[in-house]
């Protein structure tokens, strides 16, 4: 019988420990949490306008954001994101604040589109100058559309923005 | 499927028959393309009444061009039917030089009709994506978006925008094709009759598909007619109607095509008359390939202009610096003819129609927008009303709306 070895702890990442071979991870339940959050981010396909189409390409064939962990979802019960991808007109802000508290907490906006960020060329009475004027914006994207690698882009700061996260929605539910 | 922003109320009904309910379907909803929101009546599955109410995408683009030169309000028609910008443009353009009575250089009109194409194959990409998917196909929303990209790439080394272009300009367009875009798409050109085939091999037979499509919201030409229907929409009921044929623009006179037309009148002849313009398409951008005259690519008589904010800065044609027809602005001179004007051009949703009033300032005392999407949510009521709750998600497929376009 030979001698049992103490198992030496890998440290994959700044304070998450790996046991090798033993199929467990130690570490913060704050980092843990947010590793899973950030590498299955769903958002609700809210497409409004000309974005919403630069939104399928990106989620399509060529660009395929599943590689991301992130699949479109059509109800905010089961989102954790919200992509406002085109113009919010006046008489759409109502239904976008309440697709925005169906959504269960943790929850993120990501604004697409020079339109959803300032309201773009469309300085008119019809159109909301910025979404952010509904609903509280994590990332804005520019662009008139943007690429679907500025939105994967802004998709990716929103991950980096959720691993950096620290008690932010109340202790772990 | 999934209802997010649907309410089910229970609605009392005095003859005791059945449940009624009311059904608001939209405006946030994955298979309504965009913001409509359809308010449904029904009878169990079947819908007795369908109210269509648009306006969730109204941007006020009459209101917008009224403040700004010809030249300026092109880029609204970029976002009018996003999913074709192009052909928008290009209508824009074509009815702005006829009220100004500006003339195009055949290279400038050969270029143009070239775009326009693309973009109608770009557009019916789109709609068979979405279409096949609203009805259950996930594997032909995929393949599209392949050959879409393949456009847009197309696009963006034309002009450096994938989706709002800007291209075409009063007078011309605004840049000459390189030798490595004619060869990318001659490529392209070569290998879409394959990709077509592989469209088709997935749905055009398929149990399924022809169960959701074969007589379902059909319309019998005089009904299309009265609907005030246009484009693919109408000519799947047999009515042989398409302004490219009827009242040329562009170099449409000079290349030759046939216009598809469907008997049945139902959602299967209009997919089989988009299939069929698909192979038209191909053989009009084959046709402007070869038949690409030299010459200038922006008329001598084009207006140049004054940007508004920085005063009068007329730029030089000829200027080394900028290069030919890269910078032709439009003068707010008060030379320009008063008077009222309508031109339509065929998108690849149907008739779009530009009217202006001039009153000979240089900006538009007033443009409206004939636009077919909106023409088009109004058949939806005769379309789907005795029907089952399904099929509405086809029809709105069928009829190929664009929102933006709609509510302007």
């Amino acid at each position: 019988m030979g001698e049992i070895k103490e198992p030496g702890l890998v440290e994959i990442e700044d304070g998450v420990k790996m046991i090798p071979g033993a199929n467990a991870i130690l570490g913060p339940l704050n980092k843990l949490v947010n590793w899973g959050r950030a590498g299955s981010i769903w958002p609700v396909t809210f497409g409004l306008a000309c974005c919403a189409i630069e939104m399928m390409d990106t989620g399509a064939s060529t660009n395929d954001l599943d590689r991301f962990g992130i699949i479109f979802r059509a109800s905010p019960r089961q989102a954790d994101c919200m992509i406002v991808a085109g113009t919010l007109t006046k008489k759409m802000a109502p239904i976008l604040r309440r697709v925005y508290d169906q959504m269960p907490e943790p929850r993120y906006v990501l604004a697409m589109g020079s339109c959803a960020c300032s309201g773009g060329v469309f300085n008119s009475y019809a159109v909301t100058q910025g979404v952010d004027t509904i609903v509280p914006v994590d990332v804005y994207v520019p662009g008139c559309p943007p690429r679907p690698a500025a939105l994967m882009q802004g998709l990716i700061k929103l991950q980096e923005k959720i691993l950096q996260e620290q008690y932010r929605w109340s202790l772990w539910r | 499927m999934t209802r997010p922003m649907t309410k089910t109320i229970n609605v009392p009904v005095a003859d005791g028959e059945g449940d009624r309910y009311t059904v608001k379907m939209g405006p946030q909803h994955p298979a309504t393309h965009g913001v409509l929101r359809v308010d449904l009546e029904l009878d169990g599955e079947t819908i007795l009444k369908c109210t269509p109410h648009v306006g969730y995408l109204h941007r006020g683009f009459d209101k917008i061009a009224e403040h700004r030169t010809y030249a300026q309000s092109l880029i609204l028609s970029d976002r009018l039917d996003y999913i074709a910008a192009m052909a928008n443009n290009v209508g824009y353009c074509v009815a702005v030089e006829k009220l100004l009575g500006v003339s195009v250089p055949l290279r400038a009109k050969y270029l143009r009709t070239m775009v326009c194409e693309m973009s109608r194959i770009a557009s019916h990409l789109l709609w068979l994506a979405t279409h096949a998917l609203d009805i259950g196909a996930m594997t032909v929303f995929l393949y599209c978006f392949r050959e879409r990209e393949v456009l847009l790439e197309l696009f963006e080394e034309l002009c450096g925008a994938r989706l709002t272009f800007s291209y075409p300009r009063i007078g011309g367009v605004r840049q000459d094709v390189t030798r490595h875009f004619i060869d990318k798409l001659q490529r392209f050109i070569n290998e879409f009759p394959g990709n077509l085939e592989e469209y088709e091999t997935l749905i055009d037979t398929n149990r399924i598909w022809l169960k959701r499509t074969v007589g379902i919201g059909v319309l019998s030409g005089q009904e299309a007619l009265d609907l005030g229907l246009t484009g693919a929409c109408l000519r799947g009921s047999g009515i042989d109607y398409d302004i490219r044929k009827h009242r040329p623009y562009d170099a449409y006179d000079l290349v030759d095509f046939e216009v598809p037309l469907g008997a049945d009148g139902d959602i299967y002849a209009r997919y089989r008359c988009r299939m069929e313009e698909f192979t038209q398409s191909n053989r009009i951008l084959q046709q402007c390939i070869d038949q690409l005259p030299p010459g200038p690519i922006i008329g001598e008589d084009a207006p140049d202009l004054v940007m508004s904010l920085q005063g009068s800065r007329k730029v030089e044609v000829d200027s080394s610096r900028y290069g030919t027809g890269l910078v032709r602005l439009l003068e707010e001179s008060g030379e320009y003819p008063a008077g009222d004007i309508y031109v339509s051009t065929e998108v690849p949703k149907g008739e779009l129609g530009f009217y202006f009033i001039s009153d000979g300032s240089g900006k538009p005392y007033r443009m409206h927008i004939r636009s077919p999407s909106f023409i088009h949510i109004g058949a939806l009521p005769a379309l789907v009303e005795g029907d089952l709750i399904a099929d509405l998600i086809a029809n709105i497929g069928t009829l190929d709306v664009v929102l933006g376009e709609c509510d302007r």
